[in-house]
């Protein structure tokens, strides 16, 4: 069998583990635009603080592609795929041929049109190594940055600039930051922090004018009339699934390449993952990009065992965000600001002056979203019982205790998970773990 | 694989499972250095849960899966499984996002602020036995061959 991927980032490699559990004789060949080896990609923001050396921003451990046998090509761009011919070509002119394809190419930042930006230098993106790189590259020239985009990219971009002691502005068009993932407390929190740390953090407005003379900058207008004064623009409004190169190819694409509980395409033997597909979103069913990277890597493993022959099924993206500011942890997940509140129970506790902030949301007597900030020790408990769908009903008064654990759910449930085996029926997450 | 798992009538309430793994963890391994002396403190890796003043309680620990939620959210490939089945957290190489802490749906990671790293169950690599299944007075800790539940 002879396996194409392309993109190798973190939805490749769980399509890569995936594929050699169940076929060590076939070829795997990866294709990346990139030059490096997989890497964290949201570590790009702590190497551009100096939080981390390059070294650290290796996600595989050292001799991965040789053990795994993977014919790797950096560099190399797939600008086109012919679902026909069954093959995939290169920039350079080259095709690679397949017999299972993996569209694993992740998101490509959106830059909107912004009067003035045409001839300007120092505008940016804050996806890439190599955007990092060349932020840190002018370092020292940069005096003061303004950020497009408050949402989870911007604010890391932010937060790197800050800590190489660079004076930062946030602009963002929502009435808080991290509007998506966070619901209005939560996202007031991070702000104050982001304030507190010298952070500027503009809401409810946005840049229509980047300002200076030839490829200099000096500032940027904003819808209400302001003038910020700075040198460097991070555009940080959001990523797109990268899948412009699929023209032609037949392959459906919405929002982002559509796919099945088998990360399935509309084409025959071309497969998608990460957050250049599609998949069902784990409540509704409905097809939603969750371009997070825990789910990139679930959707990679699906992917890979369904090329290899296997059967796994996707049970469903669940949002879910980990993001630390300024020592301020933050944990969000599934459902954290619904657009109804009637049909949902809400439970809060706040304590803003101390950064500490608790919400869980059920909907008919099952948790389905959780917000922590600052104490999110076990925050994964949560995430279990959302996917298990635990009738929370005897449960919920507990749900708010700050050291809330098993020991509040019932017996059953405890033996379940931890007694040896005999001493307890098993539970539904055995018999699909079976097999693997 | 091997794996930990808990009898909770067997357990007393005792915290003898977290001394030892806190110790296990130490720089010394004596108890008494670990909790009085070394500079810090390991973070017990099992967790004894209580409600009651006592009377339930129970010790939770990592349940080293076979598609561990942990590995798959970490950033920055820390976590690993290695050819035996065990999960581990390569501690140079995490930087203290908590995506672990957030998948992991059986509170197995913990969170060593001072340090900004995670830390889990490592099934103790220097001993036959963990310390932790070792040091339970009522053997409410069994360390046996069996699949992760
Ligand atoms: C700054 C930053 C911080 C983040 N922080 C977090 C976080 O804390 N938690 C979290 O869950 N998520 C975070 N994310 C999102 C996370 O990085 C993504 O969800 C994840 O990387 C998606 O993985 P992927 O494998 O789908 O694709 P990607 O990681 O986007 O990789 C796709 C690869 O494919 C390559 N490619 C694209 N098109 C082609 C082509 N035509 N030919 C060849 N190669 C191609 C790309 O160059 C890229 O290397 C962050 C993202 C950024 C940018
Ligand atoms: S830390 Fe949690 S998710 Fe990871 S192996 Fe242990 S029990 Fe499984
Ligand atoms: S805290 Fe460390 S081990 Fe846990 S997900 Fe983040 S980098 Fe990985």
């Amino acid at each position: 069998m002879n396996y194409v991927i392309v993109g190798n980032s973190v939805a490749a490699v769980g399509a890569i583990r995936a594929i050699r559990t169940l076929d060590q004789q076939g070829t795997i060949t990866v294709i990346s635009r990139e030059r490096h080896n997989a890497y964290g990609r949201p570590l790009i923001s702590y190497l551009l603080g100096g939080v981390i050396t390059e070294k650290r921003m290796a996600y595989l451990p050292e001799g991965f592609y040789e053990e795994q046998r993977i014919n790797l090509l950096l560099n190399s761009e797939v600008v086109a795929v012919d679902s026909a011919g069954k093959k995939v070509r290169l920039a350079a002119g080259e095709c690679v041929p397949y017999d299972k394809l993996l569209l694993a190419t992740g998101g490509d930042p959106f830059v909107p049109p912004i009067e003035g930006m045409a001839d300007k230098d120092r505008i940016f993106t804050f996806t890439t190594w190599d955007d990092a790189a060349k932020l840190k590259g002018i370092a020292a020239d940069i005096n003061r940055a303004v950020v497009i985009g408050g949402g989870l990219i911007g604010l890391k971009a932010a937060e790197g600039l800050n800590l190489i002691d660079k004076c930062v502005t946030v602009v963002e068009l929502a009435d808080r930051v991290l509007s998506s993932a966070f619901d209005r407390p939560a996202g007031k929190i991070v702000a104050r922090k982001m304030k507190a740390n010298g952070i500027d953090v503009i809401t409810e407005d946005t840049v229509v004018r980047i300002e200076g003379e030839g490829g200099v900058i000096s500032g940027v207008t904003l819808k209400s009339g302001d003038f910020i004064p700075c040198d460097t623009v991070i555009v940080a409004i959001g990523v797109r699934p990268a899948a412009s190169f699929l023209k032609g190819s037949g392959v459906e694409v919405n929002r982002g390449i559509v796919v099945d509980n088998s990360m399935r395409t509309s084409v025959e033997d071309v497969y998608a993952a990460g957050d250049v597909a599609e998949a069902a979103d784990f409540f509704s069913g409905d097809k939603n990009p969750m371009p997070i990277w825990p789910d990139a890597y679930i959707q990679g493993d699906i992917a890979g065992t369904a090329m290899a022959g296997g059967s796994k099924e996707y049970e469903g993206g669940l949002a879910m965000n980990s993001i630390e500011f300024f020592k301020v942890s933050t944990i969000s997940m599934g459902v954290t600001n619904p657009r109804d509140p009637s049909e949902y129970e809400i439970h809060t506790y706040q304590d803003i002056q101390n950064y500490q902030y608790r919400k869980i949301v059920l909907q008919a007597n099952r948790l389905v979203g959780a917000v922590l900030v600052g104490n999110v020790d076990r925050a994964g408990i949560f995430s279990g019982l959302i996917r298990e769908k635990i009738d929370m009903t005897p449960y919920k008064e507990s749900l708010m205790l700050p050291d809330f654990g098993f020991i509040n759910l019932s017996r059953d449930i405890r033996n379940r998970l931890f007694a040896p085996q005999g001493k307890a029926a098993d539970s539904g997450r055995a018999e699909r773990a079976a097999g693997h | 694989m091997k794996r930990i798992y808990s009898i909770e009538d067997a357990c007393i309430g005792c915290h003898l499972c977290e001394v030892a793994c806190i110790t296990e963890h130490s720089l010394s391994k004596d108890p008494v250095k670990a909790f009085l002396h070394e500079a810090e403190r390991p973070i017990s890796r099992c967790t004894v849960e209580e409600w009651d003043d006592g009377v339930v309680s129970i010790s939770t620990n990592c349940r080293h899966c076979d598609e561990p939620d942990c590995l798959r959210a970490c950033i920055s490939g820390a976590i690993r499984k290695n050819a035996q089945g065990v999960v581990r957290i390569d501690t140079e190489q995490c930087v203290g996002c908590w995506s672990c802490v957030m998948a992991c749906p059986y509170g197995a990671v913990q969170r060593n602020l001072k340090r900004k790293k995670a830390n889990k169950c490592d099934l103790c690599p220097d001993r036959q036995t963990p310390a932790c299944v070792e040091a339970c007075p009522n053997r409410a800790l069994v360390y046996r061959e069996g699949s992760q539940k």
